[in-house]
């Protein structure tokens, strides 16, 4: 509690340090893609805000199942504060999925399985911060968005499966290009770069949580 | 008493309730009336566009009288501490999951067939020959809705904004029975040539029994006081 302890100092500072490598590399570095052009670099960004949406909210899944069996309430802070930058990087992905998706494929929405499973993603995680922002008693909230949280995640792959059958009833699914070894690093530097400014991120929000907790706990004291 | 007995006990309660009241029956059934003639009216009266997606009109029409059926779900149990009085009764509540599962199934499957039969009537589709094919769709397709939905209005039955939170919460989740029933009921509506509702029909049980499993697994936890 307090002040900003040195560790989260120390990762501010490596992530803001990664992401500007990282934007540097992918913006200056890297010769442009020859069929694509200069659109091909959302790619060093839209690719790892994906990953880090999954992996937030992979780790709220995680969270969920051990609080649901420990009852720890530091598992839920963990939970809550993983859903939330989940859903802000879940935004990012899709917008800058948009603003590629205008030049390339000559829309801005189209109903690909992917882009479909990851805007039902973001209404699954909305709903749970909803829960948690209408649920008072902290007990309660933590378990029943514990049970949304492992719900949610199980119903992803049952909902990326019926989605992709739905388009490839009707189309068939577009190949993957082979991925250059220069965009490769571009992009694995770049996923580096968005991993640490997660834990960043994190470290904060978790922090920040715990204070909430306190607060609330002096006011219910109090009252 | 054995679980299934005590289950049984609950759907009895609340059918004879519903039996005696309709308060709920009447008002879906009218409601999905409703619905339907919204959509009608919506997109023109053109009988062969409302003939192509007669599949997608009628399962949003069900979500939604479901959805108000499913917010009532623990209704008779609000007023003087029923549900409290539920919970502390000894044995598995699990029963009481069941049981509420049960109703919702059999309301919502009695209103289906009110709707499905006026929905051929409205959209001018004859609906005998693929009777039985649409019978199945709408029993694996409710089971689907009234598994995460019985299950969602649990969690939700004592929030303050649960009107809000119910669908925000139980759509997303349904997004396979969806598009399943949906699939299902264009493809045998339109003859399925290429034998394809199968699959989607295959989806729906799929999802049925995986919902079945988790949420008889955790309810105990999401009615814990």
């Amino acid at each position: 509690m307090g002040p900003i302890s040195a560790v989260e100092k120390f990762l501010g500072i490596l992530a803001l340090l990664s992401m500007l490598v990282g934007s540097y590399v992918g913006l200056v570095v890297v010769p442009a893609d020859a069929a694509q052009g200069n659109v091909q670099r959302l790619m060093y960004v839209h690719v790892p805000a994906a990953w880090l949406a999954f992996l937030a909210f992979f780790v709220v899944f995680v969270m969920s199942v051990l609080y649901l069996i420990q009852r720890d309430e530091r598992w839920d802070r963990v939970a809550a504060s993983s859903a939330e930058i989940g859903v802000v990087f879940t935004v990012v992905t899709l917008l800058l999925g948009m603003m590629w998706g205008k030049p390339t494929w000559g829309v801005f929405w189209t109903w690909d399985p992917r882009l479909t499973t990851t805007a039902i993603l973001l209404a699954i995680y909305v709903g749970y911060g909803a829960l948690r922002s209408f649920a008072e008693d902290g007990e309660k909230r933590a378990r029943w968005s514990a049970i949304v949280g492992v719900i949610g995640f199980a119903n992803v792959p049952i909902v990326y499966m019926s989605v992709t059958w739905w388009r490839t009833l009707h189309q068939p699914p577009s190949s993957p290009r082979s991925v250059a070894p220069d965009i490769l690093w571009t992009l694995m530097l770049n996923l580096a770069a968005f991993t640490i400014v997660y834990i960043y991120l994190m470290v904060r929000r978790i922090r920040f949580a715990r204070l909430e907790g306190e607060l609330e706990k002096r006011m219910a004291y109090n009252a | 008493m054995s679980l299934l007995y005590r289950a049984w006990a609950i759907v009895w309660k609340d059918l004879l309730i519903e039996a005696r009241t309709k308060q709920s029956f009447n008002a879906m059934v009218f409601f999905a009336a409703l619905v339907l003639f919204i959509f009608s009216f919506a997109l023109g009266p053109d009988t062969e566009l409302l003939q192509q997606v007669a599949g997608g009109l009628l399962w949003v029409g069900i979500a939604f009288t479901g959805l108000l059926s499913l917010s009532r779900t623990y209704q008779n149990e609000e007023t003087s501490g029923g549900l409290e009085g539920l919970r502390a009764y000894p044995g598995d509540p699990r029963a009481i999951y069941l049981g509420k599962l049960l109703g919702n199934i059999v309301l919502l499957l009695l209103v289906e067939a009110v709707l499905i039969p006026a929905a051929g009537i409205l959209f001018q589709a004859n609906l005998w020959p693929h009777a039985l094919g649409l019978a199945a769709v709408s029993v694996l397709g409710t089971i689907g809705f009234s598994l995460v939905g019985t299950f969602y209005s649990a969690l939700t039955v004592n929030l303050r904004a649960r009107e809000v939170m119910l669908p925000l919460l139980l759509f997303p989740a349904l997004v396979p029975v969806l598009l399943g029933a949906v699939n299902a009921t264009t493809l045998i509506l339109e003859g399925d040539l290429m034998g394809e509702a199968v699959v989607w029909l295959r989806v729906l049980g799929a999802f049925d029994i995986i919902f079945f499993v988790i949420c008889i697994w955790i309810f105990p936890i999401a009615l814990e006081e």
